[in-house]
């Protein structure tokens, strides 16, 4: 405790570091605004009828987003631009969708029924084919960013779009395989992603066995009061945020079944699968109705130099139904009207074939897929040649894909945030959203 | 009647090259010697009828040697099996069908098609007395038809994983199957019960924790000819299933049980093993293809490595060994279909 109130220790770098060593993650704030939604205990009984009424709530508070990532990037060809019929095709059909006229592969049979909620931008050229490179690109926006240049995605949402008082991290990595948490860059670590790896709570957020529930209490009570008999000689900016962020974490704590994905019904337990990704997905639907701003959902892996069209088949073959559930859901309890949804990877994959049945990196005529908030439903934007190897129409890429994400959750995004005396344009400024998305 | 020329696999020599164009799938050689047909990944120039052909070998190299067989699938034909009268052929494909075509014909056009499974059909084989054939595919099922009106004898379930490769024993009493991660299987065809679980094959099986995905399976499987071992190919040793970063394999099984033999291709790279036959002369052949190239390997039956590796000019995605067993055909990645000589 003597350490903690140190008056030597007085930057508020230090103090926010200190918070995420001792709690694991840095990225909450406000006071416990979402008590009351864990009192509804969202989720033990699954209820419709309550989680609607949840939804209402969760919603006055801000919107959100959520993005699937599919490390090592997923074939375009296996996914949203099928080509059957031709030298790239595959051996792998298209299949109609809820979208007359619009068909996707046949790998995806649940989500196809989904895509009337959702839109597919068939039209990027990110002109790179580095892992990398194209996460960074993807998540922050910009071109070429080194890796602490931009905020992640994740941050931006998560500063613009938190609610006063929230007190969950608003930047969230369920980490099932593929990169590591999004920074913040200038944000500060506020912001920054706090993982759930594999799915598990973040790290330190249980009160060790050791220490009673009523030693606890009487520890905070001391600090509390050391704290106050501090402020009362020195009481600075710094100390203020020094003593919120025990204060947050208490809350915090107090809320550790929001991470709880067992607390959801066994039933829901059962359509979202057994498998890792179902459980993410399910566990993403409980962080989103628990207002959390931004959810990531990494599943890994796309990367198939080697006998791509079997591991499609098993990848997207986990992906597919949890996916279309989620949507399903989130459109159910009223969620999807204010939660934006984006299926993204680092790049596609070639047209080409090669001798290995495997398909290599690809950044130049590629997909995505959107949907909910303000964004157009089931459109398609942008066209890819005969055979998938160029795009023909509406050619975009991260930077465009950034602003159109953020345009649909209502944030400015040829906006500035201001940041220790610096103006920083929170998305590329020669870049733009896809406006014909925008509903 | 000529005499048989002396097998020797270390003078072996390409004798035909026939170029398709489009990267081969799958290959299977007439039993009366007259056709080798091969499946090819499709193109948008031809459409769906561009998919499987046959090439007459007494006429190979002239433009009428090639004809396709039409009307069956809508996508990649996977799996070739001739039935031993020659007269004819079965393919399976990713599209889940099994199409029927009668071999001879001027222009081979599918008689019969039928739903044979739920997803990739991922092997069809004729049992040794030309009456079924035995399918398995994706749907973790192996089914047994007959060949002459296509009606189902038996449904096959037990797996728990894609089933990749079935194989009738020469002297017809047994059909076994392989799935993903390499579980062995020997069943009553008519019946439909599972014997036994042979030894398994789980060298074949990898899950990378890396790219949290299942690689494995028999690509191949066969039996020595009098039904003494059972021989299945694949990959090993896996450390990154998504570059094929493995070593190709054969893993011999001994019918009567015993521990599996493993017999590694050890200077032929990375790769898997998507072929392998045995030779009446008393060795196994192996195809091997992958980041290390194409190699066809010899290897005797109670040997743990090669006598002899062949370096192929390509990517080799398939193999057929040719009845009279003088020569071996290879389906490659190139778009070719080469014939080789397995004697001086």
């Amino acid at each position: 405790m003597a350490r903690t109130t140190n008056p030597a220790c007085r930057s508020l770098e230090h103090v926010v570091s200190r918070r995420s060593i001792v709690h694991g993650f840095g990225a909450f704030g406000g006071a416990a605004g979402l008590a009351g939604i864990a009192g509804h205990g969202l989720g033990l009984c699954g209820g419709l009828a309550a989680s609607t009424a949840i939804a209402e709530t969760v919603r006055a508070g801000g919107k959100r987003v959520l993005v699937i990532f599919l490390h090592g990037g997923v074939s375009q060809l296996e996914s949203w631009d099928p080509k059957p019929g031709t030298d790239t095709g595959g051996p792998f059909r298209a299949i109609p969708t809820s979208v007359p006229g619009v068909h996707v592969s046949e790998l995806l049979p649940h989500t196809a029924r989904q895509m009337h909620r959702l839109s597919i931008i068939r039209s990027l050229d990110t002109r790179n084919g580095d892992h990398a490179r194209g996460q960074r690109e993807m998540t922050s926006g910009r071109d070429q960013p080194a890796p602490l240049d931009y905020p992640h995605l994740g941050a931006v949402v998560a500063r613009t779009s938190a609610p006063a008082g929230f007190s969950l991290p608003g930047h969230i990595l369920v980490r099932g395989g593929g990169g590591g948490a999004g920074t913040s860059a200038y944000l500060g670590p506020r912001y920054a992603g706090v993982v759930m790896e594999d799915g598990q709570p973040p790290a330190h957020t249980a009160r060790p066995d050791a220490l009673s529930a009523e030693a606890d209490r009487r520890r905070s009570l001391l600090r509390s009061r050391m704290n106050d008999r501090f402020a009362g000689r020195r009481r600075t900016a710094d100390t203020d945020a020094y003593t919120q962020s025990y204060d947050q974490a208490l809350d915090l704590l107090e809320q550790r079944h929001v991470f709880d994905v067992t607390r959801e019904s066994q039933r829901d337990q059962d359509r979202y699968g057994p498998h890792e990704f179902g459980r993410h997905c399910l566990l993403a639907r409980r962080l989103l109705e628990h207002g959390v701003p931004f959810v990531q959902v990494n599943h890994s892996n796309y990367d198939t130099h080697h006998e791509n069209f079997d591991f499609h088949i098993e990848q997207l073959g986990e992906f597919d139904r949890p996916f279309a559930t989620l949507i399903d859901d989130l459109t159910i309890r009223g969620l999807l009207d204010d939660t934006l949804v984006c299926v993204m990877s680092e790049f596609g994959r070639t047209p080409r074939i090669n001798d290995r049945y495997g398909r290599d990196h690809w950044g130049t005529a590629w997909s995505v897929v959107l949907g909910g908030a303000g964004l157009q439903r089931g459109a398609v934007i942008g066209r890819t040649n005969a055979n998938g190897t160029a795009v023909e129409d509406r050619p975009v890429d991260h930077g465009h894909l950034f602003h159109t994400i953020l345009r649909g959750v209502g944030v400015d995004s040829h906006g500035t945030f201001h940041v220790a005396g610096r103006d920083h344009p929170i998305a590329d400024p020669a870049k733009g959203p896809i406006d014909e998305l925008l509903a | 009647m000529s005499e048989s020329p002396a097998i020797d696999p270390t003078k072996i020599r390409e004798v035909l090259a026939h170029k398709h164009g489009r990267p081969l799938v799958s290959c299977c050689w007439d039993p009366r010697d007259r056709f080798i047909c091969f499946g090819a990944e499709n193109s948008a120039a031809e459409g769906y009828d561009d998919l499987l052909f046959r090439l007459a070998l007494a006429s190979a190299g002239t433009p009428d040697a090639v004809v396709p067989c039409t009307g069956g699938h809508d996508s990649w034909a996977w799996s070739l099996a001739i039935a031993p009268d020659g007269a004819t052929l079965v393919s399976g494909g990713y599209d889940g069908r099994l199409c029927w075509y009668d071999l001879a014909a001027a222009a081979p056009r599918a008689a019969r098609a039928i739903a044979a499974h739920d997803g990739w059909v991922r092997c069809v084989r004729i049992s040794p007395d030309g009456r079924w054939v035995a399918s398995c595919g994706n749907d973790r099922l192996v089914r047994v038809w007959n060949v002459a009106d296509g009606s189902e004898v038996s449904r096959l379930s037990g797996h728990e994983s894609h089933v990749y490769h079935v194989a009738w024993r020469p002297d017809g009493s047994a059909l076994v199957s392989c799935d993903l991660k390499g579980v062995v299987k020997e069943w009553d065809a008519a019946g439909g019960a599972c014997r036994r679980d042979l030894a398994t094959a789980a060298p074949l099986w990898t899950y990378d924790k890396q790219f949290r995905a299942d690689i494995g399976g028999a690509r191949a499987m066969t039996f020595r000819a009098d039904g003494a071992q059972l021989a299945l190919g694949g990959m090993t040793k896996v450390t990154n299933a998504f570059a094929g970063v493995g070593q190709p394999l054969v893993v011999v099984l001994d019918w009567t049980g015993g521990e599996p033999r493993l017999v590694e291709a050890k200077n032929s790279g990375n790769g898997v093993t998507w072929g392998v036959a045995w030779h009446p002369a008393g060795f196994w052949i192996g195809l091997a293809g992958g980041g290390g190239g194409g190699w066809l390997r010899f290897f005797k039956p109670d040997a743990a490595d090669d006598f002899h590796a062949f370096k192929l000019p390509a990517n080799g995605r398939c193999m057929a060994l040719a009845p009279d067993a003088t020569r071996v055909a290879v389906g490659m990645a190139d778009g070719s279909l080469r014939v080789y000589a397995l004697h001086a």
